[in-house]
């Protein structure tokens, strides 16, 4: 057991002190970081400006009954071209100009010239407000009165009630829980290769070093093996709650200073409070109500993220423990990178599938494909997973666990029989039938 | 002689080719053992097995008179043929991480290490990544790294390989300053001027069978061909003598001033000062000794007989 230790201890120190590791730990939460924080900053930015922009209207239709907003204005011209109004937009200060020909009720284009390429933003604007207008023009045109239209206009949101065994309702909302699973599923995946493979290339790297031979004389291979996976293991876990408490600082930091001079963003900034914010912020632009927004962290609160973490740190742990002993066997058994090839697609084919399908089994989290590959072990850790935010019958998830920890022992010692077998050996292309022979061997 | 180690009926195969066939021979304690054998024989194989890497199919190794352990481990200091260090781990970093994997703790480490760093005259490698050495320096580290914890037991094999005369010649001296203070050395090695030099006793392994094992001085005689060489100060034409059906003369060259006669004794039961005492009438005599066979020699010889077998 103590030399368990020691090598875990070195295989977790040379691992972390790595400029890779490093890197990797700064810029993972940069780029996640920047995900939240960079929409907010681009919205700052645009607000900043008011944006005038000069209407030519042909059509004599829209004289000022373009909805404005906070920061777009509009300035209608009478009797000048186009041309000439393209000529005053240094003069004038105007963002673009805004041409109407007079033959847009039949044929709807409209043409915005500006010197910048006006934003996304604008053209939205534009195009819906002068979409709606029109519409309301040939509504009444047919004598229909636009308020009917507008009343009988309808938009059905689905809010699922989930009865639960014990006779409580929760109310669910699966698209936020969709997200959940496959940033978890991806999540587990994603870290189930990246410290397997590590495992595997370990292994190697002894084994072209010729470095193995010394180390099994002093301990057996299987703690050697051990050893790797679970300091590797280790590595992971860190650069998990590294990138986790990392990606929350910087995120707290940036839109801190971004959002300063803001009176509503003054208050203390706490993990929901933020991520209100960016919604809130999001939502200003899509338009969506509030009741909408309160109804998605309703649901937020919904997901048990006690038992998501718990979940998580479970079938990451032993799917990577199960998968990294195949590596580690795979490693052993060849003698360069380049040879690992048929051995690694039987092992990366279940991963891939539970991938292929996550979008099945989050949109039926319940089905019989759901079902039995959240049962499978190789595919359990990705799959349950993806189901576990949607809420998953405890027996299921018992069965599901079980299995995973029995595969797990299973493939240990599997590969402890290949791996022993195989990092003492050099220079020979290792075959499916050798393999067998190694663990058939005494 | 204490036996430190006993190789009792081992036997080991892979599938159905056969290492190691029943081999047995001791070790005693505080000898140089050479264990000797063409490629391919078998050596490496009894040497893991030795290092507890491997489990023999039958028989059994015993360390100072018992079952060998897990825990003696400890007592053997072991340098595989293929050997090498983390290309990107630090020197001393390196030997303290593989000292303790042996069971010393840091401190223990560190003090035998700044040993045989003086001694070696490398401390300033200390904090050098082993990729920035070359060969001959990185067998020095793996050298310091297997007799750290001062093993009483030490195996290496093919430990000459790859070093350049200087480098083989301090481990040489090394390992008869070890032998004096008592530790056993195993090694394994097709240079046979070496075992000459060093070994006290040799195992021989062909076709995974001990087929020769013993003192090396008991061997020579084993083997000898009561070859004699005489050197004649000047010029001698007549060296036939009275006893001549008792011998015949396979060299007889002319060196400087001196006449080298090779005589093989035909009768064996001629003793030396007999074949001296008829030579004295020949001619001056410079020098007179018995030439033993040499490893190489025997070793072909052996060889060839049990292939032939």
């Amino acid at each position: 057991m103590k030399k368990i230790r020691i090598i875990v201890a070195r295989e977790y120190i040379t691992r972390v002190r790595k400029k890779s590791f490093i890197l990797m730990t700064i810029i993972g939460p940069i780029l996640m970081a920047a995900l939240f924080v960079v929409p907010v900053w681009i919205s700052t930015l645009e607000d900043d400006e008011i944006k005038k922009i000069a209407v030519v209207d042909s059509s004599q239709l829209f004289y000022k009954i373009i909805p404005e907003t906070e920061k777009i204005k509009f300035e209608y011209l009478n009797n000048v071209s186009l041309l000439q109004a393209e000529k005053l937009i240094a003069t004038n200060n105007y963002y673009a100009v805004l041409y109407i020909p007079h033959t847009v009720l039949s044929t709807p284009i409209v043409t915005i010239s500006s010197p910048k390429q006006p934003s996304l933003h604008v053209r939205m604007h534009i195009m819906s407000s002068l979409s709606s207008l029109i519409e309301s023009f040939k509504l009444v045109k047919n004598n229909i009165d636009p308020e009917v239209i507008q009343s009988v206009k309808t938009d059905v949101k689905v809010s699922v009630v989930k009865l639960n065994d014990d006779g409580t309702r929760e109310i669910k909302s699966s698209d936020i829980q969709m997200i959940v699973a496959f940033i978890s599923g991806l999540l587990i995946y994603f870290f189930i290769f990246m410290y397997g493979s590590q495992v595997m290339r370990g292994v190697i790297e002894e084994k072209t070093n010729r470095i193995v031979e010394v180390i099994v004389s002093s301990v057996k291979p299987f703690q050697l093996m051990m050893g790797k996976i679970i300091g590797i293991a280790m590595v992971g876990l860190t650069q998990f709650v590294l990138w986790g408490v990392l990606t929350f600082s910087i995120v707290s930091i940036v839109s801190g200073i971004l959002l300063k001079d803001k009176n509503i963003f003054e208050q203390q900034i706490n993990a929901q409070e933020l991520m209100q914010k960016q919604v809130t912020l999001q939502m200003k632009n899509n338009d969506l109500e509030m009741n909408e927004l309160s109804v998605i962290f309703d649901s937020i609160k919904m997901i048990d993220f006690g038992v998501m973490i718990a979940s998580f740190l479970f079938y990451f742990i032993f799917g990577y423990l199960m998968y990294s002993a195949l590596f580690a066997a795979i490693g052993g058994a060849v003698d360069n990178e380049a040879d690992t090839q048929q051995f690694l697609l039987p092992i990366t084919i279940p991963l891939i599938l539970a991938i292929v399908l996550m979008s099945n089994i989050t949109t039926n989290p319940e089905g019989p494909i759901a079902f039995w590959f959240s049962l499978i072990p190789l595919t359990s850790p990705v799959v349950m997973m993806m189901r576990i935010p949607f809420g998953v019958p405890w027996i299921e998830v018992l069965i599901s666990v079980l299995l995973l920890i029995l595969t797990f022992l299973f493939t240990t010692w599997l590969a402890g029989k290949i791996y022993k077998t195989g990092i003492l050996l050099y220079g020979k292309k290792v075959t499916y039938k050798d393999l067998y022979q190694w663990i058939r061997n005494k | 002689m204490n036996q430190i180690l006993t190789i009792e009926h081992i036997s080991k195969s892979y599938g159905t080719k056969v290492a190691l066939d029943d081999v047995s021979f001791p070790v005693h304690e505080g000898t140089i053992l050479g264990l000797l054998g063409p490629n391919g024989a078998g050596k490496t194989t009894l040497i893991r097995i030795i290092n507890q890497i491997y489990i023999a199919d039958k028989g059994k190794v015993y360390f100072r008179g018992k079952p060998i352990r897990t825990d003696d481990i400890i007592s053997f200091g072991y340098l595989p043929e293929e050997r090498g260090l983390y290309k990107k781990m630090k020197v001393g970093e390196q030997a303290i991480y593989l000292a303790q994997l042996k069971g010393l703790s840091r401190r223990q480490a560190l003090v035998e290490l700044k040993y045989w760093f003086d001694k070696f005259d490398i401390a300033s490698w200390w904090d050098k990544k082993i990729e920035e050495l070359s060969k001959g320096m990185q067998q020095k580290v793996q050298f310091i790294i297997s007799v750290l914890h001062k093993p009483s037991v030490l195996i290496f094999d093919e430990p000459f390989s790859g070093f350049d005369p200087i480098n083989a010649n301090l481990i040489k001296e090394e390992l008869l300053a070890m032998k004096k203070n008592g530790v056993t050395i195993m090694l394994s090695t097709h240079n046979m001027a070496s075992v000459e030099e060093l070994c006290d006793e040799i195992v021989l392994i062909n076709s995974s069978k001990n087929v020769l094992n013993g003192n090396v001085l008991q061997i020579k005689q084993q083997f000898k061909e009561h070859i004699y060489e005489v050197v004649f100060k000047g010029f001698v034409n007549y060296i036939d003598l009275a006893h001549r059906h008792q011998y015949e003369i396979i060299e007889n060259k002319q060196e400087f001033d001196n006449q080298i006669v090779k005589l093989k004794l035909l009768d064996t039961s001629i003793k030396s000062n007999t074949l001296l005492q008829a030579l004295l009438d020949v001619g001056e005599i410079v020098s007179f000794r018995e030439l033993l066979p040499s490893m190489d020699e025997i070793f072909i010889k052996v060889v060839k007989q049990t292939n032939n077998q």
